[in-house]
């Protein structure tokens, strides 16, 4: 008779559909279909996706690449700490590295012009969180992530760290120079 | 060793009891409630930190405090009161008795002791990692270990409750099918056990690992598994609160399912289709391939968001035809205001109803686009989404449902009817509103977990938008009145089940079954076709719910093509 006793009709999945149902289910899973291929959809027009390009690495072949690209590129050093800031050109591989706690190195990138970004974890997960552009991405130890980032507007920008690292998860953060 | 075969019958609603099912549900029920006690000073620790303005905590002190709140609530308040259900979904509703109690002793000590365990590591500061505990960020043993001690005793009260169906057909106490209600049970059964499963694949190397025994853990392979156990246990939250909105629908107004079939269909879609909704959890992560994304977010997903938009409907279509008959039948909405809002019981589930649809699930679907978690992924929108799923949703839903039980399973007053009245609303909305606002400074960028968003002292700082600053004091505000409602929640509790006077009842007894309760065969339903023959408008016999469905559709895509907007505008990507 009711929901917490058995079913009146012991027979009960020949109860014909209510109207009310039949039409809610209908455009229920009308409007999930139409999400589904939503992401489909965004892969071949839209702008902004992950291409997943992505290739197991280890710490130190990471690093050497990131130090190598610091040697051939930097600019200038900033705050008490000299960390370099590195003016790659349009088009080339970028390495920033992420570790407890901070992003390494800064990096100067042009308007209108694509990079090939590469985010890795030296221990721990960590978060790559663009501000205030808000894109916000995973970075794991062990895996070189590569985005293929197109800047936009000119400006400072901050990149901080959105996934817990420890105690000073909170300190992480640096900066990103679009010209 | 002898079978205790006694019952005992509530004089007001006529439910039965087997003595030791009804032992262990109070069990259950007060260790979830202590659970939810210790979350919610914990909460309060941590809402107050992360109101910039206040900053209560310092940095270690916040991130154990997340850490024990993320475990205490989602894990141990909700896990226990869910054994409750699920004893009182089997032996209760099936008027049958709990297959070996005993055992489910076992299980409830060791949740106990898994519980204790886990808590001791995090409060001896040893384990500040957050519930999801992430490798290669490692724990002290005891954490793994207590968490993996609390699981198999939860698993042990899914075998219980399993045996008891096996009992109950076995000694014929019910006729036909199980009631909807235990079959939600059931749902959120199956799928405990799976998630169980995935949970041991992958704490239990993880345990090993923190005592040296492992080697190593790769940080992608533990949160694919990780999430194959953390998202679906959601699944199980979402599948216990929607069988105590039909429970509470059949308690309040003695509805019955607009179709059992469609209702059933739905819980078996979750059953279907949540395996590897972990992937939502991954949208934003290196080494899987798109394909995999969008077919395990899809198929796994979007199939069991439609079973949550259809018992959506269907429970408050229930209502609404139940209303309808009992004469509340003009216009749209009638049968709306005139449902019992006073009535904590149906106000706490009607709230938890709409705030987990508009909030939780609109939230939830779009940040499970593999492309628009681009722009939340780790954002303290995040967290807003599941306050609004797990707390407005579940939390408020068992809330609601121990205001029935207090008499009913305990056998007490309620103490301070009128406070309760209004703590559904004071909770329910606050909750919402704090989700809601916490989504609003996620959509800023504002990071979860994180104990200052000012910086300070930092050589390469970012300034926060204003606004952002705004939604965070916000949050907190609507937060503390959160707080309070669910302190209003667990003194009536407390003070009822241990303070208030017995219900008693002249005639009461114990009675003794020999082979279980059978209730008279029901009648033979020669109503088929006339089913609610003359309620309804324009041939819908529920058409207000229907209308309300239609506003949060378009809500929903509303919000969701929003967001695709917004996605356009940021730096492209490939
Ligand atoms: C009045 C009640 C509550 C308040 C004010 C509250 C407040 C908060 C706050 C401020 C956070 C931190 C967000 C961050 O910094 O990332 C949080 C996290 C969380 N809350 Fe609650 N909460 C409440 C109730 C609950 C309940 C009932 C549950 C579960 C059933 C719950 C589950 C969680 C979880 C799982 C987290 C995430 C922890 C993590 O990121 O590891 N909360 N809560
Ligand atoms: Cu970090
Ligand atoms: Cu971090």
């Amino acid at each position: 008779m009711s929901a917490i006793l058995p079913p009146e009709d012991r027979v009960w999945w020949k109860q014909p559909l209510d109207r009310v149902e039949g039409t809610w289910v209908v455009i229920a899973l009308i409007w999930c279909l139409i999400m589904f291929f939503m992401m489909p959809y965004w892969h071949v027009f839209g702008k902004q996706n992950l291409a997943n390009e992505a290739y197991r690495t280890t710490p130190e072949v990471y690093m050497k690449k990131a130090q190598d690209m610091v040697d051939k590129f930097t600019v200038r050093t900033e705050t008490d700490q000299k960390i370099p800031v590195v003016a790659p050109p349009a088009g080339s591989d970028v390495y920033l590295v992420a570790r407890l706690w901070s992003w390494w190195p800064i990096l100067e990138l042009e308007a209108g012009k694509s990079y090939r970004i590469h985010l890795m974890s030296m221990d721990w997960l960590h978060g790559f969180s663009l501000q205030p552009e808000n894109i916000n991405i995973q970075v794991h130890p062990g895996y070189d992530h590569v985005l293929t980032v197109q800047p936009t507007r000119a400006g400072t920008y901050s990149i901080i760290c959105n996934e817990y690292c420890g105690i000073n998860h909170h300190t992480m953060s640096s900066k990103l120079y679009v010209k | 060793m002898a079978v205790n075969r006694m019952f005992r019958t509530c004089p007001s609603t006529g439910l039965l009891f087997h003595e030791p099912a009804e032992k262990l549900m109070k069990a259950h029920a007060v260790a979830a409630v202590v659970s939810l006690l210790v979350g919610g000073i914990l909460a309060l620790g941590v809402t107050l930190t992360r109101w910039q303005a206040v900053h209560l905590l310092s940095p270690d002190w916040f991130y154990l405090f997340l850490t024990a709140h993320g475990v205490d609530m989602l894990v141990l308040w909700i896990i226990f009161f869910e054994i409750a259900i699920l004893y009182f979904a089997s032996s209760t509703l099936l008027r049958c008795r709990l297959a070996t109690p005993g055992l489910a002793w076992v299980g409830f000590w060791l949740m106990i002791l898994g519980a204790i365990m886990n808590n001791y590591a995090i409060f001896s500061g040893t384990s500040s990692v957050m519930f999801t505990s992430y490798a290669p960020m490692g724990a002290h043993p005891a954490f793994y270990l207590g968490l993996i001690l609390f699981a198999v005793g939860a698993l042990i009260g899914c075998f219980v409750f399993l045996g008891t169906l096996v009992v109950a057909k076995a000694e014929r106490t019910y006729n036909g099918s199980i009631p909807l209600v235990t079959f939600g049970a059931v749902t959120a059964c199956i799928i405990a056990v799976f998630t169980i499963a995935s949970g041991a694949i992958i704490l239990i190397p993880t345990f090993l690992w923190s005592v040296g025994l492992v080697e190593h853990i790769d940080s992608l392979m533990y949160r694919t598994v990780w999430w194959g156990f953390g998202h679906s246990s959601q699944q199980i939250n979402v599948a216990a609160h929607v069988s105590v909105w039909y429970a509470i629908a059949a308690i309040v107004f003695g509805a019955k399912p607009m179709s059992e079939k469609v209702s059933r269909g739905a819980f078996l879609l979750y059953i279907l289709f949540l395996q590897l909704a972990s992937a939502h959890h991954l949208l934003a992560d290196p080494g899987l391939t798109s394909n995999w994304k969008i077919f395990n977010t899809s198929y796994a997903m979007y199939l069991a968001v439609l079973a949550s938009m259809v018992h959506g409907l269907t429970v408050p279509g229930a209502i609404e035809v139940a209303q309808r008959e009992k004469g509340y039948n003009r216009g749209l909405f009638e049968w709306l205001r005139k449902a019992p809002w006073g009535n904590p019981v149906f106000a706490g589930m009607f709230i938890s109803l709409i705030g987990f649809g508009f909030l939780g699930g609109i939230s939830g679907v779009m940040m499970g686009t593999e492309q628009l978690n681009l722009i939340i992924h780790n954002t303290i929108y995040v967290p807003g989404h599941f306050h609004a799923t797990v707390v407005v949703g579940t939390t408020l839903a068992f809330m609601s449902l121990t205001y029935f039980l207090i008499p009913v399973l305990f056998r007490r007053k309620m103490l301070f009817p009128k406070l309760a009245q209004w703590q559904p609303y004071l909770f329910g909305l606050g909750m919402s509103a704090f989700a809601l606002f916490m989504m609003g400074a996620g959509t800023l960028g504002v990071p979860r977990r994180h104990w200052d968003i000012s910086f300070a002292g930092n050589a390469m700082p970012y300034e926060f938008p204003g606004a952002a600053w705004l939604m965070m004091a916000l949050t907190a505000l609507a937060g503390l009145a959160a707080v309070v409602g669910g302190a209003i929640y667990l003194l009536i509790t407390v003070g009822s089940v241990f303070f208030a006077p017995r219900v008693d009842v002249p005639d009461f007894k114990h009675v003794r079954a020999a082979e279980g309760i059978a209730p008279a065969p029901a009648p033979v339903a020669a109503a088929i076709a006339a089913h609610h023959p003359n309620v309804g408008m324009a041939g819908f016999v529920a058409p207000g719910t229907l209308v309300l469905a239609m506003v949060f559709l378009i809500s929903f895509i509303l919000y969701y093509f929003v967001n695709w907007k917004y996605l356009s505008t940021v730096w492209p990507l490939s």
